[in-house]
């Protein structure tokens, strides 16, 4: 009988488990160094923005009158991209996973992968030149047509940068993000669930509403929350394709749009001095806090209504 | 309500790749009729073309008929969505529908087929279904409770429970007590014997003795060789093919000995 030497308390510890352990631990720290240092850098160049005075204000009273209207923008662009967004990525990845023949499904996937990758200075110029434009005789329609409806007050503005076109800009955007995850959770749906339906009689559309969404609940929100996250930082293409005027106002298609925090500070920085440079990153600093905030909801909303965990 | 089948020179493809040839059989109605044969050798895959569940592979095809009581269910104009209405299925591991509650899973079935239930016809199927799957006594406190929290024998119930719900006419088995334990196994045994009262049953099974104990019939698969599609060896009363099989190969297989 051969016996194993082993003495207690001190298994050995390999030369490269040890690299490998801290290296790995190193890269976790880092990020967490990152984070840090762009929050410090945001709160302590943001404080004297939080108490600046209307002349660095653009005139409002104080830096909640002036932020609001902004915060405003932000959430409401990213709430009608998301709004936009999530029902196309549902049925793309969808097409992906389970509908399009697997060739063809490949050459989706591929496409929708490449619109991550077009820049947003040229989502910026095609909603501008391109878009905008085309959207112009629909918005005058809206005006006339559904003005009743105050999301289409109007008057229509004849170039079409509106918030509604800045948003639907913004759902292009937000839509690789979004497909891509869904599109991995859909295809990882047990082979065992969707068999269960459709040896109940389940057609195609009813076994992924009885196996695939359930399953996929909870990625489904991760997904879109990433792209709400993505949609409210997203700078270039917001600031190039809005006419904003920084107003509060749901009128989605009119010449007076509320701006975005993040296309506000683009537009802005380089001709701020002093303490508007300080407003601004305060701005900077709610922005951050908000992206905070979504994005541990979502974490809230995904452990919740986990079910492979439980 | 249970029907016979007869299957008459049934080839199934995988693309161009032959996995089951001429298979000709007989199943008859309340009865229990097994498939036994090594892995591989497609008796699961025929098993599956009887409610046309292989289609879930892009590519499977079958040629040949496949008649339940008259009615062809290769027919251009058979809907397999339909098919499966009628024919229903039970696999290997259990799988309840993991958001759904016991109760809801039980009715997953009818609740697709876009009747109207009122409330005390709905619990009425429940109750059939589940004392049908002889589950009733142990889990009729808590039907709100999710499927998933059952254990893996009475998961395989419930989804029994799910497949009569819809009281179709023949029921096929997958291997249905291969993830389970020896007395949850002994309970679906006992379940299928009550059951064929009422259903055709197929069970395809890796366990002998099973096929002894539940089934009048049973049919021997096998490989023809190596790389080969597989194929009906030999199709008799258990008590036959488990004393004086007509083919040495069954006997061979029964017994232990291979080739």
């Amino acid at each position: 009988m051969s016996v194993i030497e082993q003495k207690a308390g001190s298994p050995k510890r390999r030369l490269g488990d040890l690299v490998f352990a801290n290296l790995t631990f190193g890269s976790g720290l880092l990020i967490l160094v990152a984070l840090a240092g762009v929050a410090i850098f945001l709160t302590i160049q943001g404080i004297p923005g939080f108490s600046a005075k209307a002349a660095d204000l653009d005139g409002h009273a104080n830096f909640i009158a002036y932020v609001w209207p902004l915060v405003f923008g932000t959430l409401l662009a990213a709430a009608i991209a998301l709004l936009i967004a999530l029902p196309l990525a549902m049925g793309v990845a969808l097409s992906i996973s389970h509908y399009a023949p697997r060739r063809l499904a490949v050459v989706i996937g591929y496409l929708v992968d490449l619109l991550a990758a077009v820049p947003s200075v040229v989502y910026g110029l095609w909603g501008i030149s391109f878009l905008g434009p085309r959207l112009a005789p629909l918005y005058g329609w809206l005006g006339t047509h559904l003005s009743w409806i105050p999301l289409f007050k109007g008057p229509a503005l004849n170039s079409g940068r509106t918030i509604l076109t800045a948003a639907i800009v913004l759902a292009i955007m937000i839509l690789p993000i979004i497909t891509a995850i869904s599109r991995e959770i859909f295809m990882q749906t047990p082979r065992l669930n969707e068999e269960a339906a459709l040896a109940l009689g389940a057609t195609r559309w009813e076994m992924i509403r009885l196996s695939v969404f359930p399953y996929a609940k909870s990625g489904i929100v991760s997904a879109a929350m990433l792209g709400l996250g993505r949609a409210m930082g997203e700078t270039m293409a917001v600031a190039m394709v809005l006419s904003a005027t920084g107003i509060v106002s749901f009128n989605l298609i009119s010449a007076t749009n509320p701006s975005t925090i993040a296309a506000n500070i683009a537009l802005k920085f380089s001709d701020s001095t002093g303490v508007q440079v300080n407003a601004l990153i305060a701005s900077g600093l709610v922005l951050f806090v908000i992206t905070f905030i979504v994005n541990f909801a979502a974490r809230a909303i995904v452990s919740r209504g986990d079910v492979r965990n439980k | 309500m249970a029907k016979s089948i007869d299957v008459s020179d049934l080839n199934i493809y995988y693309s161009d790749f032959l996995a089951v040839e001429g298979v000709t059989m007989t199943i008859p109605a309340r009865s229990v009729t097994a498939f036994i044969g090594p892995s591989g050798c497609g008796k699961s895959t025929f098993l599956r073309s009887l409610n046309r569940m292989h289609e879930v592979i892009p590519g499977a095809r079958v040629e040949g008929k496949v008649m339940v009581d008259g009615q062809s269910l290769y027919d251009a104009n058979v809907d397999p969505v339909e098919v499966r209405r009628e024919i229903g299925m039970v696999f290997q591991r259990p799988n309840p529908f993991p958001t759904m509650s016991i109760y809801e899973n039980v009715l997953a079935g009818l609740r697709l087929n876009n009747k109207r239930l009122k409330k005390s016809e709905a619990d009425s199927v429940v109750e059939k279904s589940l004392k049908g799957a002889n589950l009733w006594n142990e889990v009729k406190d808590r039907l709100n409770k999710p499927g998933m929290g059952l254990s893996g024998g009475q998961q395989q119930r419930l989804c029994i429970a799910r497949a009569i719900a819809v009281e179709p006419q023949v029921l096929l088995m997958d291997e249905p007590c291969s993830a389970l334990d020896p007395i949850s196994t002994s309970a679906i045994e006992d379940l299928i014997h009550e059951l064929k009262e009422e259903y055709t049953i197929v069970i395809v099974t890796h366990n002998m003795q099973q096929a002894a104990r539940v089934s009048e019939d049973t049919a021997f698969f096998n490989l023809a060789g190596a790389g080969k599609p597989g194929r009906l060896v030999e199709m008799n009363p258990t008590k036959k093919i488990f004393s004086v099989p007509d083919e040495e190969a069954t006997e061979a297989y029964i017994s232990g000995r291979f080739g």
